[in-house]
């Protein structure tokens, strides 16, 4: 049930970012100011239009695409920095191991959200900066995992044979331990994901991250409070997309925990 | 467990020292703070008086050694906008916030505890898949959206509560509610997943076939030793309402710390977003100081192995 219901959201919103050029006839940039504040069902307009006439669907269809996009930059970005961070300071010990623990410390000492916001505030604004942010604030849990794994599966008997059979470092490092610490890694990306996309979104519906017009669900959520009393669907739908997204996303990311690695809990 | 104390101390008092050392250093990653944090329409004298008045021409580590000396002593200096003490301004605001977190953390112990132990109890029922399905939703469910929701339902449509604010008890209703969500939704899981594994002891069978009631086996023998999992967790998650009430306090315009926070990152008011980061950092260190002392104290493993 988890399964195929993740599996199905998360398809949906796949198909939706790849094909919403093609899924809609209407550019989401678009102003129509004779058309503005348009409800749900309005002809040619499913979802109806924002308050410059602009087509609600066609930018929460572009909206998946931004989030995704967001997501799975983030999620590669921490996944190989952390990972990567985190099988040295596995491996060596001594004072990377130390170095990267303290540095975890300071990192885990700041809500995420709040980490990641000023972050965001200091760089600045844009599609590559917020990537940046969340990448910043989230690389930490990949660390912590991949070390803690490496330190066990460093202690296996085949780590033992290969070393004894004088495989090179490098080697033992990235053909041996690697593929043992990966389904970890692929877990924790995949729990990591949706809390990427939402802090985005609650990042820039604060009013830094992305900024309007580009259609990002929570650019949208935040402009669509001026007009809660007259257009409740501008608040609305963004939401929901960003709600189911992140609910697909989870029920795979758990399914996944139980299936690869029932142990691990983040 | 006086050695094991006294190892978490230093430890936190040097995350602390740490911490202080990242917020100073991730105001200065941006380059230069005045250009950064001064309105785009300034003078090009104004912003050498600026940086004159505020050290930024001295060297960086005398800058670094300037900020880590008064922030030990609580000083971050004047906030640009407000012309007051950064930490008294953060102080004044923090009432509000510890008001919203204490009543977000008491709706969660009075729903989502009683719900987890429910639907371990009940497991595989139609209750158990019931509350799966709203814990599931609570975790997916991003706050901001929430909240918008609740707003255009109770305050739009029903005016039975008010869009914003604080004052009555009314304006707590939605703040709470939204900040709770998220954090109530992890709770009942880990209820129900803690439940769940002390079910399984041969003590609990024991109880049974010793003819005990069902409400004495689980009020006595199964939650007195599920809570241990359940208060460490929950301690930990409790930190990360610091982080929602920044968010939720926003759209509730809430006057707490999460707001002026915001706030003061949109007017680029860098004393007064030192004070509120750092300090947030620090309660959030000793909030997790104090979850690991309360359970090193009551399970005395941790203790020996750290």
């Amino acid at each position: 049930m988890k399964k195929y219901l993740g599996l199905a959201l998360t398809l949906v919103t796949v198909v939706t970012a790849v094909a919403a050029p093609w899924l809609t006839p209407h550019d989401p940039l678009r102003a129509d100011f004779v058309a503005s504040l348009e409800p749900p069902g309005t002809p040619g307009h499913l979802l109806g239009t924002d308050q410059l006439g602009r087509d609600l669907l066609a930018r929460v269809l572009h909206g998946a695409r931004l989030a995704l996009f967001i997501g799975v930059c983030t999620v590669l970005v921490t996944a190989v920095v952390g990972g990567l961070l985190g099988l040295v300071a596995g491996f060596i010990e001594r004072w990377p191991s130390a170095v990267l623990m303290r540095l975890a410390d300071v990192q885990l000492s700041f809500p995420f959200i709040l980490l990641a916001l000023t972050i965001n505030a200091i760089v600045g604004l844009g599609l590559r900066n917020i990537i940046l942010s969340l990448s910043a604030a989230g690389w930490v849990v990949y660390a912590r995992v991949v070390r803690g794994e490496v330190l066990s599966v460093k202690q296996r008997d085949f780590v033992h044979a290969a070393a004894a059979l004088g495989v090179g470092r490098g080697r033992l490092l990235f053909r041996h331990v690697l593929p043992n610490v990966a389904p970890s890694i692929i877990v924790v990306a995949s729990l990591q994901f949706s809390q990427f996309i939402v802090a985005e979104a609650a990042i820039s519906f604060l009013g830094f991250g992305i900024q309007p017009p580009t259609p990002a669900w929570g650019s949208m959520l935040s402009e669509s409070r001026d007009f809660l009393f007259v257009a409740w669907w501008l608040a609305a739908f963004p939401g929901l997309a960003l709600a189911l997204t992140a609910l697909g996303v989870n029920l795979l990311g758990d399914w996944l925990r139980d299936t690869l690695d029932p142990k691990l809990r983040v | 467990m006086r050695r094991y104390v006294l190892a978490r101390l230093g430890q936190s008092a040097l995350v602390v020292l740490l911490s202080l050392t990242a917020v100073f250093g991730m105001v200065r990653l941006g380059g230069d703070p005045v250009l950064l944090f001064l309105p785009m329409d300034i003078q090009a004298k104004d912003v050498d008086e600026f940086r004159e008045r505020l050290g930024f021409n001295d060297p960086l580590l005398v800058q670094y050694g300037r900020f880590m000396a008064g922030a030990l002593r609580g000083d971050f200096g004047e906030s640009l906008r407000y012309r007051r003490d950064a930490l008294g301004l953060v102080l004044e605001r923090l009432p509000a916030t510890l008001l919203l977190a204490g009543s977000a953390i008491a709706l969660t112990l009075v729903v989502a505890v009683p719900l987890g132990v429910l639907t371990a109890v009940r497991r595989d029922t139609a209750v158990d898949h019931l509350g799966t399905v709203a814990t599931v939703l609570g975790q997916a469910i991003p706050g901001f959206w929430l909240g918008l929701m609740l707003i255009y339902l109770f305050a739009v449509q029903l005016r039975w509560l008010p869009t914003g604010g604080m004052g009555t008890a009314s304006h707590l209703v939605m703040p709470s509610v939204v900040l709770a969500a998220f954090f109530a939704a992890r709770v009942a899981r880990l209820t129900r997943s803690a439940t769940l594994d002390v079910l399984n002891e041969e003590y609990i069978k024991t109880a049974r076939a010793k003819g005990l009631g069902e409400g004495r086996v689980i009020g006595k023998h199964t939650l007195r030793n599920s809570a241990i999992p359940i208060v460490t967790l929950a301690g930990l998650e409790a930190g990360q309402l610091l982080g929602g009430a920044v968010i939720t306090e926003t759209i509730f315009a809430w006057p707490g710390l999460g707001r002026l926070t915001v706030q003061a990152l949109l007017n680029r008011d860098f004393p007064l977003v030192m004070a509120a980061v750092s300090f947030t950092s620090i309660v959030y260190t000793l909030l997790n100081l104090a979850v690991d002392l309360t359970y090193g104290w009551l399970d005395p493993r941790v203790r020996i192995r750290a």
